[in-house]
């Protein structure tokens, strides 16, 4: 396997909860996590709400420093970047944010809007970004007449595109989706989604992909990490981890999935998804799941499940697996 | 070579217009939206007689605003003195139509000092935050909890009373309003997602100003600079009143005021009529920055934007 484009080593973020400028508690965002995300693939990153997906991601992108650990970006460690270094890291990576119409600015034309990157790193100028803009534009599918529009008089599947050319512009080698297509209807997902994989193959690009939704998640993904109060919990290559999932949460996820087979049904039937996601500010002790857990055991009260592998990069963190 | 440099320059010229485009059909929207709403015309009918007043009034005024007539003193409203004669006998009518450039002058200088400034400040506080935020509200803060009214006399005071001395003293008085009115606008583009998106591509804080959150007031500020123009008219003709702007034998508006309302009972007109021009003034401005303001409000445009295509 070539090497990882992104490294992270127990890479944790805690937010300081304030009262009275004295700190009384902290969020565990994210806690001592390690993660990889290899080369020209896309990283599925799964879980519920406010387990520290977005959390994560911005932590890698290096728009929110970490608490402790380190993020190496082709195996360069990124807290010892330089400002240029910098720069030049953020020119090969870029964001697509969830809500399409947020992420417009509503007095920007098009053209603009695509060019930033180009603005922004001095890139292209006058004829020849123009240029550059109207083959992204026909790369994501847009129109040359939708150039001199302001954002308001597209929809949200197009924003979504006129977001990705953006994302494009510049020549990234890694793009980060932040639920990406959540916010689409499910014809327009599909075909952001079929779009996102042609990019990738013409464009040699890798993704990090951030969504709740395990049919989209193994639509998209190479390899996928799941997620659950700040924790990774279970980690594989796509196929393998979606039809023999092993963590309890990952079954639980699963089988709340309306298309799920009868196979993987009856033998998960014992886990079901039950109560509410604690607090992240007082995470539960030891394995952050046993409050929900129905294969609980004395030792996950007391002790956290270190991410064991299990064979071929099937990595799982549980004491009590099957 | 030669023809090479034509195409370049014709095909710069077309991206140009390209790129103009959607920004004439925005200007052309906002006149669409004014010209259908009854107040905002007169507003609009208003403002544009008073600019025209400020630059050709002095040509058409039938007489001498400063030539004193004795004789002809408090000779009420006539033909031969549409509007009548002051304490010397001096035209009302043509010092009037005097009298509007310095009110202009007044306004624009005031906005030309302030807005900047203060734009420049709210930009700088709501984008960088921390201390230099609080620095510059703190300082904003102090300015707003005075009437501006009572600040800029203090100033104009220590200046020494002339009208350009009331100018500086408005404009050093009038900067705290765009400044907050700029930084809340700031506050919420930094938390736009396009903000972080432009962040996340490396951009620094000038551009940040320059491209996201300056666009972005525009139309707030252009509404504020309207409302404005007619406040400052108002509180330039209010230190003159008091003694602190222009001097005689000046014909602003409103020293004017001030110099006939000794003989208000005998001769109204000769306090009246400026006063009135005054109020007619603010009046105007008012309208057309509230017709400009429902014109950008991007909730009504939606709206109109489907009638205007019709
Ligand atoms: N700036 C912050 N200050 C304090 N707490 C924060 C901050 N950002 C995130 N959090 C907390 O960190 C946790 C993880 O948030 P995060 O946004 O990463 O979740 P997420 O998995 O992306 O959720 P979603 O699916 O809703 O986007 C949440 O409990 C959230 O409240
Ligand atoms: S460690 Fe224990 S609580 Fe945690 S998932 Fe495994 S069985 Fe459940
Ligand atoms: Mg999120």
């Amino acid at each position: 396997m070539s090497a990882p484009l992104f490294k992270c080593e127990n890479l944790s973020k805690f937010f300081p909860i304030k009262s009275f400028l004295k700190t009384t508690a902290k969020v565990h965002a994210v806690d001592h996590v390690d993660l990889e995300i290899p080369l020209h693939q896309t990283y599925g990153l799964v879980g519920e709400s406010g387990c520290g997906k977005s959390t994560i991601s911005r932590t890698i992108m290096g728009i929110t420093s970490p608490t402790t650990g380190t993020v190496k970006y082709n195996g360069r460690d990124t807290s010892r970047f330089s400002k240029k270094e910098w720069l030049d890291f953020r020119k090969r990576t870029s964001f697509v944010f969830q809500d399409p119409y947020s992420t417009l600015d509503p007095r920007m034309i098009i053209a603009d809007v695509v060019g930033e990157p180009l603005a922004i790193h001095k890139v292209a100028f006058g004829e020849d970004r123009e240029e550059i803009v109207l083959n992204l534009m026909e790369l994501v599918g847009l129109k040359s007449d939708h150039m001199y529009r302001y954002p308001h008089e597209f929809s949200g599947g197009q924003r979504q595109r006129i977001a990705i050319a953006r994302a494009l512009a510049g020549d990234p080698e890694f793009i980060l989706l932040d639920e990406a297509t959540s916010a689409l209807d499910v014809s327009v997902q599909a075909k952001i989604l079929n779009l996102l994989n042609r990019l990738k193959s013409e464009l040699n690009l890798t993704y990090l992909f951030i969504s709740h939704n395990l049919g989209v998640i193994r639509y998209i993904s190479d390899k996928v990490g799941v997620m659950y109060l700040g924790k990774l919990v279970e980690e594989g290559e796509t196929q393998k981890l979606l039809d023999n999932p092993l963590h309890p949460y990952t079954i639980g996820l699963l089988a709340a999935s309306p298309k799920i087979d009868p196979e993987l049904r009856r033998r998960t039937a014992d886990v079901v998804l039950t109560g509410e996601v604690p607090s992240a500010q007082n995470p539960p002790p030891g394995c952050r799941f046993h409050p929900r857990c129905p294969r609980a055991t004395p030792i996950c009260s007391q002790s956290v499940p270190p991410l064991e592998d299990v064979g071929e990069g099937h990595r799982v963190a549980c004491f009590n697996l099957e | 070579m030669k023809d090479s440099s034509l195409v370049l320059l014709s095909s710069r010229y077309s991206i140009l217009k390209k790129r103009l485009h959607p920004a004439t059909k925005e200007i052309g929207l906002t006149l669409y939206v004014i010209r259908r709403s009854f107040l905002a015309m007169i507003g609009f009918v208003i403002v544009l007689s008073f600019i025209f007043i400020a630059f050709f009034g002095e040509y058409i005024a039938p007489h001498d605003p400063y030539e004193t007539n004795i004789v002809q003193r408090f000779s009420p409203p006539s033909t031969e003195h549409l509007l009548g004669t002051d304490k010397l006998g001096r035209d009302i009518f043509s010092r009037i139509l005097h009298g509007a450039k310095y009110s202009i002058r007044a306004g624009l200088l005031v906005l030309l000092i302030a807005v900047p400034l203060g734009v420049m400040l709210g930009g700088i506080a709501g984008l960088y935050g921390g201390w230099i935020d609080e620095v510059i509200m703190r300082v904003t803060d102090i300015f707003l909890a005075y009437p501006y009214l009572i600040l800029a006399m203090a100033f104009s005071a220590a200046l020494g009373p002339s009208l350009f001395n009331a100018m500086l003293a408005l404009s050093i008085v009038w900067w705290p309003m765009y400044t907050r009115l700029v930084r809340g606008q700031a506050l919420s583009v930094r938390e736009s997602l396009y903000v972080e998106a432009a962040r996340s591509k490396g951009a620094g804080n000038f551009y940040l100003i320059y491209k996201h959150i300056l666009p972005n007031c525009l139309s707030p500020i252009l509404v504020t600079f309207t409302l404005d123009m007619g406040w400052i008219i108002l509180a330039t003709a209010s230190l003159s009143f008091l003694g602190f702007g222009a001097q005689p034998p000046l014909p602003e508006w409103g020293k004017m005021v001030s110099d006939g309302r000794i003989y208000i009972m005998q001769a109204w007109w000769v306090s009246l009529i400026p006063g009135l021009t005054i109020g007619l003034t603010v009046l105007g401005f008012n309208l057309l920055g509230d017709g400009i303001r429902d014109a950008l409000d991007p909730k009504l445009r939606r709206v109109i934007e489907v009638k205007w295509k019709k």
